[in-house]
Protein backbone atom coordinates (compact mmCIF):
# COMPACT_ATOMS: atom_id res chain seq x y z
CA UNK A 1 0.00 0.00 0.00
CA UNK A 2 1.58 3.25 -1.14
CA UNK A 3 -0.36 5.37 1.29
CA UNK A 4 -0.14 3.35 4.48
CA UNK A 5 -0.93 5.65 7.35
CA UNK A 6 0.29 5.32 10.90
CA UNK A 7 -2.13 6.29 13.63
CA UNK A 8 -1.59 6.39 17.37
CA UNK A 9 -4.45 5.93 19.80
CA UNK A 10 -4.13 6.36 23.57
CA UNK A 11 -6.71 4.66 25.75
CA UNK A 12 -7.18 4.69 29.51
CA UNK A 13 -10.35 2.76 30.28
CA UNK A 14 -10.44 -0.69 31.83
CA UNK A 15 -12.46 -3.39 30.04
CA UNK A 16 -16.17 -3.86 30.83
CA UNK A 17 -16.55 -0.38 32.34
CA UNK A 18 -17.65 1.90 29.57
CA UNK A 19 -18.41 2.49 25.93
CA UNK A 20 -15.05 4.13 25.28
CA UNK A 21 -13.32 0.73 25.23
CA UNK A 22 -15.74 -0.54 22.60
CA UNK A 23 -15.33 2.58 20.51
CA UNK A 24 -11.54 2.33 20.73
CA UNK A 25 -11.63 -1.26 19.50
CA UNK A 26 -14.01 -0.26 16.71
CA UNK A 27 -11.60 2.48 15.61
CA UNK A 28 -8.65 0.07 15.66
CA UNK A 29 -10.73 -2.39 13.64
CA UNK A 30 -11.44 0.18 10.93
CA UNK A 31 -7.78 1.15 10.70
CA UNK A 32 -6.68 -2.50 10.68
CA UNK A 33 -9.05 -3.28 7.81
CA UNK A 34 -7.42 -0.45 5.86
CA UNK A 35 -3.97 -1.90 6.42
CA UNK A 36 -2.83 1.04 8.50
CA UNK A 37 -0.14 0.80 11.12
CA UNK A 38 -1.72 1.38 14.49
CA UNK A 39 0.07 2.28 17.67
CA UNK A 40 -1.88 1.82 20.87
CA UNK A 41 -0.71 3.22 24.16
CA UNK A 42 -2.71 1.71 27.01
CA UNK A 43 -2.55 3.69 30.19
CA UNK A 44 -4.09 3.19 33.62
CA UNK A 45 -6.91 0.58 33.59
CA UNK A 46 -6.58 0.05 29.85
CA UNK A 47 -3.58 -2.22 30.46
CA UNK A 48 -6.15 -4.83 31.47
CA UNK A 49 -7.67 -4.86 27.97
CA UNK A 50 -5.19 -7.49 26.65
CA UNK A 51 -4.81 -9.30 30.01
CA UNK A 52 -4.61 -13.05 29.30
CA UNK A 53 -6.34 -14.14 32.52
CA UNK A 54 -9.74 -12.89 31.31
CA UNK A 55 -12.16 -15.81 31.41
CA UNK A 56 -15.63 -16.26 29.98
CA UNK A 57 -18.36 -17.23 32.42
CA UNK A 58 -21.89 -18.63 32.33
CA UNK A 59 -24.87 -16.44 33.11
CA UNK A 60 -26.75 -18.04 35.97
CA UNK A 61 -29.40 -15.30 36.01
CA UNK A 62 -30.46 -16.11 32.46
CA UNK A 63 -29.61 -19.80 32.68
CA UNK A 64 -27.02 -19.69 29.91
CA UNK A 65 -23.87 -21.82 29.71
CA UNK A 66 -20.44 -20.44 28.94
CA UNK A 67 -20.92 -21.37 25.29
CA UNK A 68 -24.40 -19.87 25.10
CA UNK A 69 -23.28 -16.71 26.85
CA UNK A 70 -20.47 -16.30 24.29
CA UNK A 71 -18.88 -13.73 26.54
CA UNK A 72 -16.95 -10.92 24.88
CA UNK A 73 -13.24 -11.12 25.71
CA UNK A 74 -11.29 -7.95 24.95
CA UNK A 75 -8.02 -9.95 24.93
CA UNK A 76 -9.41 -12.16 22.13
CA UNK A 77 -10.64 -9.12 20.21
CA UNK A 78 -7.21 -7.52 20.47
CA UNK A 79 -5.48 -10.69 19.28
CA UNK A 80 -7.92 -10.86 16.35
CA UNK A 81 -7.30 -7.20 15.53
CA UNK A 82 -3.56 -7.84 15.47
CA UNK A 83 -4.09 -10.72 13.04
CA UNK A 84 -6.40 -8.60 10.89
CA UNK A 85 -3.91 -5.74 10.72
CA UNK A 86 -1.15 -8.12 9.69
CA UNK A 87 -3.40 -9.81 7.14
CA UNK A 88 -4.05 -6.43 5.55
CA UNK A 89 -0.41 -5.43 5.45
CA UNK A 90 -0.30 -3.27 8.55
CA UNK A 91 0.56 -3.90 12.16
CA UNK A 92 -0.53 -3.04 15.67
CA UNK A 93 2.14 -1.98 18.11
CA UNK A 94 0.41 -2.19 21.50
CA UNK A 95 2.31 -0.73 24.45
CA UNK A 96 1.09 -1.19 28.00
CA UNK A 97 2.28 1.38 30.55
CA UNK A 98 4.66 -0.62 32.74
CA UNK A 99 3.89 1.09 36.02
CA UNK A 100 0.15 0.73 35.37
CA UNK A 101 0.74 -2.98 34.70
CA UNK A 102 2.67 -3.45 37.94
CA UNK A 103 0.02 -1.66 39.98
CA UNK A 104 -2.64 -3.99 38.62
CA UNK A 105 -0.66 -7.23 38.41
CA UNK A 106 -1.47 -7.41 34.72
CA UNK A 107 1.90 -8.44 33.35
CA UNK A 108 0.60 -11.35 31.27
CA UNK A 109 -0.81 -10.01 28.04
CA UNK A 110 -1.65 -11.51 24.66
CA UNK A 111 1.31 -11.91 22.27
CA UNK A 112 2.26 -8.68 20.55
CA UNK A 113 1.75 -6.47 23.58
CA UNK A 114 4.90 -4.93 24.98
CA UNK A 115 5.76 -3.03 28.10
CA UNK A 116 6.63 0.64 27.91
CA UNK A 117 6.18 4.07 29.41
CA UNK A 118 4.61 7.42 28.54
CA UNK A 119 7.87 8.16 26.73
CA UNK A 120 6.83 5.50 24.21
CA UNK A 121 3.58 7.31 23.67
CA UNK A 122 5.52 10.46 22.82
CA UNK A 123 7.73 8.51 20.39
CA UNK A 124 4.68 6.89 18.81
CA UNK A 125 2.93 10.24 18.37
CA UNK A 126 6.07 11.75 16.88
CA UNK A 127 6.31 8.94 14.32
CA UNK A 128 2.60 8.92 13.42
CA UNK A 129 0.51 10.74 10.87
CA UNK A 130 -1.93 11.57 13.62
CA UNK A 131 -2.85 10.81 17.22
CA UNK A 132 -6.11 10.46 19.10
CA UNK A 133 -6.29 10.51 22.88
CA UNK A 134 -9.42 8.89 24.25
CA UNK A 135 -9.25 10.25 27.74
CA UNK A 136 -11.11 8.66 30.59
CA UNK A 137 -13.71 10.70 32.34
CA UNK B 1 -8.24 25.39 5.38
CA UNK B 2 -7.40 23.67 8.70
CA UNK B 3 -9.68 20.77 9.53
CA UNK B 4 -11.01 19.95 12.96
CA UNK B 5 -12.97 16.94 14.16
CA UNK B 6 -14.48 17.31 17.59
CA UNK B 7 -15.81 14.06 19.01
CA UNK B 8 -18.53 14.41 21.63
CA UNK B 9 -19.15 11.20 23.58
CA UNK B 10 -21.12 12.73 26.45
CA UNK B 11 -24.77 13.57 26.52
CA UNK B 12 -26.20 16.83 27.85
CA UNK B 13 -28.66 15.01 30.11
CA UNK B 14 -25.81 13.43 32.07
CA UNK B 15 -22.94 15.92 31.69
CA UNK B 16 -22.99 19.66 32.15
CA UNK B 17 -19.89 20.27 30.05
CA UNK B 18 -21.12 19.31 26.59
CA UNK B 19 -21.71 22.97 25.75
CA UNK B 20 -17.93 23.30 25.60
CA UNK B 21 -17.73 21.23 22.42
CA UNK B 22 -20.55 23.11 20.72
CA UNK B 23 -19.02 26.47 21.63
CA UNK B 24 -15.57 25.42 20.43
CA UNK B 25 -16.98 24.06 17.18
CA UNK B 26 -18.84 27.31 16.53
CA UNK B 27 -15.80 29.44 17.30
CA UNK B 28 -13.53 27.35 15.07
CA UNK B 29 -16.02 27.55 12.21
CA UNK B 30 -16.29 31.29 12.74
CA UNK B 31 -12.51 31.51 12.36
CA UNK B 32 -12.78 29.95 8.89
CA UNK B 33 -11.88 26.39 9.77
CA UNK B 34 -13.45 23.23 8.37
CA UNK B 35 -15.17 21.82 11.44
CA UNK B 36 -17.04 18.58 12.05
CA UNK B 37 -18.76 17.71 15.31
CA UNK B 38 -19.09 13.94 15.55
CA UNK B 39 -21.45 12.52 18.15
CA UNK B 40 -20.71 9.05 19.48
CA UNK B 41 -21.87 6.77 22.32
CA UNK B 42 -24.34 8.65 24.56
CA UNK B 43 -23.32 11.80 22.72
CA UNK B 44 -25.88 10.85 20.07
CA UNK B 45 -28.83 11.23 22.46
CA UNK B 46 -29.52 14.91 21.60
CA UNK B 47 -29.57 13.89 17.93
CA UNK B 48 -33.05 12.59 18.70
CA UNK B 49 -35.41 15.53 18.20
CA UNK B 50 -36.08 16.98 21.63
CA UNK B 51 -35.39 19.83 24.01
CA UNK B 52 -31.61 19.37 23.84
CA UNK B 53 -31.33 19.09 20.07
CA UNK B 54 -31.81 22.80 19.36
CA UNK B 55 -28.18 23.48 20.18
CA UNK B 56 -27.05 21.03 17.52
CA UNK B 57 -29.20 22.83 14.95
CA UNK B 58 -27.61 26.14 15.97
CA UNK B 59 -24.11 24.65 15.66
CA UNK B 60 -24.98 23.30 12.21
CA UNK B 61 -26.32 26.73 11.29
CA UNK B 62 -22.94 28.19 12.17
CA UNK B 63 -21.32 26.13 9.44
CA UNK B 64 -20.31 23.06 11.43
CA UNK B 65 -20.93 19.63 9.93
CA UNK B 66 -22.80 17.71 12.65
CA UNK B 67 -22.69 13.92 12.34
CA UNK B 68 -23.92 11.13 14.59
CA UNK B 69 -22.34 7.66 14.71
CA UNK B 70 -24.80 5.31 13.01
CA UNK B 71 -23.83 2.37 15.28
CA UNK B 72 -24.41 4.42 18.44
CA UNK B 73 -27.78 5.53 17.07
CA UNK B 74 -28.77 1.94 16.33
CA UNK B 75 -27.66 0.77 19.78
CA UNK B 76 -29.98 3.34 21.35
CA UNK B 77 -32.93 2.75 19.06
CA UNK B 78 -32.73 6.18 17.47
CA UNK B 79 -34.05 6.27 13.91
CA UNK B 80 -31.22 7.55 11.73
CA UNK B 81 -33.73 8.83 9.18
CA UNK B 82 -35.46 11.11 11.69
CA UNK B 83 -32.69 13.02 13.38
CA UNK B 84 -32.74 16.54 14.74
CA UNK B 85 -32.38 19.38 12.29
CA UNK B 86 -28.82 19.72 11.02
CA UNK B 87 -27.69 16.25 12.15
CA UNK B 88 -26.80 13.43 9.76
CA UNK B 89 -25.91 9.81 10.52
CA UNK B 90 -22.41 8.68 9.56
CA UNK B 91 -20.15 5.69 10.21
CA UNK B 92 -17.28 5.73 12.68
CA UNK B 93 -14.95 5.65 9.67
CA UNK B 94 -15.27 9.44 9.75
CA UNK B 95 -12.80 9.49 12.64
CA UNK B 96 -10.19 7.34 10.89
CA UNK B 97 -10.66 9.40 7.70
CA UNK B 98 -9.97 12.59 9.64
CA UNK B 99 -6.92 11.13 11.36
CA UNK B 100 -5.56 9.91 8.03
CA UNK B 101 -6.11 13.32 6.46
CA UNK B 102 -4.18 15.02 9.24
CA UNK B 103 -7.11 16.84 10.78
CA UNK B 104 -6.91 17.97 14.38
CA UNK B 105 -9.04 15.41 16.21
CA UNK B 106 -10.16 15.95 19.76
CA UNK B 107 -12.11 13.53 21.98
CA UNK B 108 -14.48 14.78 24.65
Amino acid sequence: MADRKTITIAIMDAPYEGARSTTALRLIDIAARRGYNINVFAYEGAVLQPFVAQKPHPNAVHGRTVEEENHFMPKDAIAALMRAAEHNGGKIDWVNCGLCVDERGAAEAVPGVRRGSPADFWKMAEASDNTLVIATR
Amino acid sequence: MPKYLLIESRDPFDSNDTQFCCDLARQLAGARNDVTLFLVQNGVLPARPGPQSGELARVAGAGVRVLADSFSLKERGIDATHLASGVTAAPLDIVIDALAEGAKVMWH
